[in-house]
This record gives C-alpha cells, structure tokens and sequence, in this order.
C-alpha cells in the first residue's frame, strides 16, 4: 500500500507526542522489528531467548512453516476420510460427521485465548518483544475458529435439537467469547501507540480469562441441553474408537493449522513494526522518502 | 447422497469451516504480500537515499 502524505503526518504527530527515551529506544534496536543479529553462535544465550528476537524468529519460521503446514494438511487429509469412514451415531446418525468440525473448532475457541492469556503475561510481567504481537496475532484466529465452532453447532443444533439457537449456558458463554475475540481486535484497530494497545488488550484478556472456566463446567453448573464432555472426562472417552480416532486427528490438524496461521501472522506483525520503524527514521532524518512525500508525491 | 439424512446441514457445516478457514488463510497472505512490498519500496528508498 503506497505511503500518503496524512501517514507521514501522524507519524511526526506520533513522534512528537513520544518521549524521548521512546524514540532512542527504538533507533538504538531493541524494539520489536529491529535487524538485530540473530544470536547464534558462540554466545551462551539461551534458545528460547534467542527466539524473542524477530530475526532469529522470522528465520526459524522461514525453515519450518512448509512442514507444519505439510503435517497439518496430512492430517486434514486423514482426519476426513477417517471422519467420512466413520459409522454413524447410535443416536446422532450421520449428524455426528458435524462434530468432526465442531468440536476441534470448540477446543481450538478456548486454547487460542490460553495462548494470548499467556502472551499477555508475556507482555505485562517480562515485557517480550513477541509477546503482543503473538497477543495481536492470534485474536482474529481465536475470532474464526470461534465462529466455526458457533456456526458448526448451530448447524448441528437444528436436525438434533429442532433449533439453531437455544440461550443454553454453553452457547451463550462460547457467544461471549466469540464477542470477547471481537472486541479484542476491535482494541487493538482502535488505539494507534501499539505499546499502550499492547498493554490494554492485555489486561482485557486477562480479565477475561475468566470466561474459560464457565465455557468448560456451564455444562456441570447448569441444566443445559448441551451434553457434558465425552472425551477429556474422569474414567476416560465414551466415544467408541471408531468414531474417536477420527476426532482427535481432526483436533490436531486443527492445532497444528492454527500454529501455521499463528506464525504467520507473528511473522506480518513483525514486518509491520519494521516498516513503521522505518517510516519513522525516514521522518526524523529527513532522507528521500520524506522530501518524497513532502512534495505530495503518490507514494514510496 | 440425498438418502442420508441431514446431508444439507453436514454440507453446510464443512463449507462453513471451509470458506472460514480460507478466509483466515487468505487474510494472511495478502497481509504479507502487502506489507512485503511496502518494506522492499521502504528499504529501495532508504538504501537510494544512504548512496546519495
């Protein structure tokens, strides 16, 4: 997307609100995007640490992206002939082909806000240059697979329930979340110092974290139509293997799709934070690209 | 295909996730193809500018 002039202005607009230390932290590479020197070699610095530099990461993800998201088509492949091959439910019927979609996607709903709960620690307590922009990055996901699971289940809903909606304690808490992914994306789209961004959407999701527990025992807490678990319950699975194995591949070919998707979208924040460091260093040295845009020229 | 019953909602349920998750997919990649372009153009920019 071409550089227009208005974008040049809010970043001086930015930049003059900032504090000075900001601004030196930022050219001096310690911010997220920095083209710091990926840490291998000699030096004694821990892996995990080294992946908390955008280099280092964006490295890693170029070397494994092409096989996870080999494995995870394997496993779609094999996750649907098996969930096709399946018998159908005593009690279900064919409906039952529905939760190979459904229930991955419910799983997925709740482990994707894990994930930003424990990138927003990231952000808050050890202030990790990935932390939220893996925060950032996994909201709109949590938000999809949320949908799958809300539109799957109502789909699934009508031929077993008679109707597509019930303001049943499950579906109305998995409701919740869904609005709660969408009012996390909504944050970070509304406040343009990503920093205090970062540490908004932190503090929501934390708070809302306590969303999980009531998504995971509203069916034990109150009469719902929804059933209780089947499949990670005290004394083991009631789903007959036939119908289980299918489910579980499905599970993770949807966990091992959302970490493509996860890292690759770590991987455009990263290269987002780089081209807004770099449109600030061109607006406070005055290199081409400002006289650029301050002769009103279409763009970079 | 129509003998099984309840064929439209199990379609329907897997053209959901289908379309959702290319969308997602999608989303993601023009993201990157954007953001590539506008760091080559950025960097082309700086490094004419650093020779001057």
């Amino acid at each position: 997307m071409p550089l227009r002039r208005a974008e040049l202005g809010a970043t001086q607009h930015v930049m003059a609100e900032r504090s000075q230390e900001s601004v030196n932290y930022i050219l001096s590479g310690k911010g997220l995007g920095s083209p710091l020197p990926a840490g291998r070699g000699g030096d004694k610095t821990p892996q995990m640490v080294n992946l908390a530099n955008p280099t280092a990461f964006l490295a890693v993800t170029r070397r494994a992206l092409p096989w996870l998201a080999a494995a995870a088509t394997a496993l779609f492949v094999v996750g649907l002939w098996g969930a096709f091959a399946a018998p159908p439910d005593y009690q279900q019927g064919e409906a039952v082909k529905i939760m190979y979609v459904h229930v991955p996607a419910a799983w997925m709903s709740s482990f994707i806000y894990v994930v930003m709960a424990a990138a927003s620690l990231g952000t808050l307590v050890w202030r990790h240059p990935l932390a939220d922009a893996a925060q950032k990055a996994a909201a709109p996901l949590g938000a999809g697979f949320t949908f799958i699971c809300l539109v799957t289940g109502s789909l699934w809903g009508k031929p077993m329930w008679g109707a597509y909606w019930v303001w049943d304690a499950r579906l109305t808490s998995v409701l919740i979340l869904f609005i709660m992914y969408l009012g996390l994306v909504a944050l970070w789209r509304s406040i343009e110092d990503q920093g205090v961004a970062a540490r908004a959407a932190a503090i929501l999701t934390l708070v809302g974290v306590v969303i999980l527990p009531i998504i995971k025992f509203s069916v034990d807490w109150w009469h719902t139509l929804h059933q209780p678990a089947s499949v990670f319950r005290m004394g083991g699975p009631t789903i007959a293997p036939q119908l289980l194995w299918p489910l579980l591949t499905m599970a993770l070919a949807f966990t091992l799709l959302f970490v493509v998707l996860h890292l690759m979208a770590i991987r455009n924040e990263i290269l987002r934070r780089r081209i807004a460091r770099l449109t600030m260093l061109a607006a406070a040295g005055g290199d081409a690209l400002s006289r650029r845009l301050a002769a009103g020229g279409s763009g970079a | 295909m129509s003998e099984i019953p309840h064929i439209g909602f199990i379609v329907a349920a897997y053209l959901v996730t289908a379309a959702t998750i290319a969308v997602m997919i999608g989303a993601i990649l023009v993201d990157y193809r954007r953001l590539g372009r506008a760091l080559s153009r950025l960097e082309a920019t700086r490094s004419g500018d650093d020779a001057k």
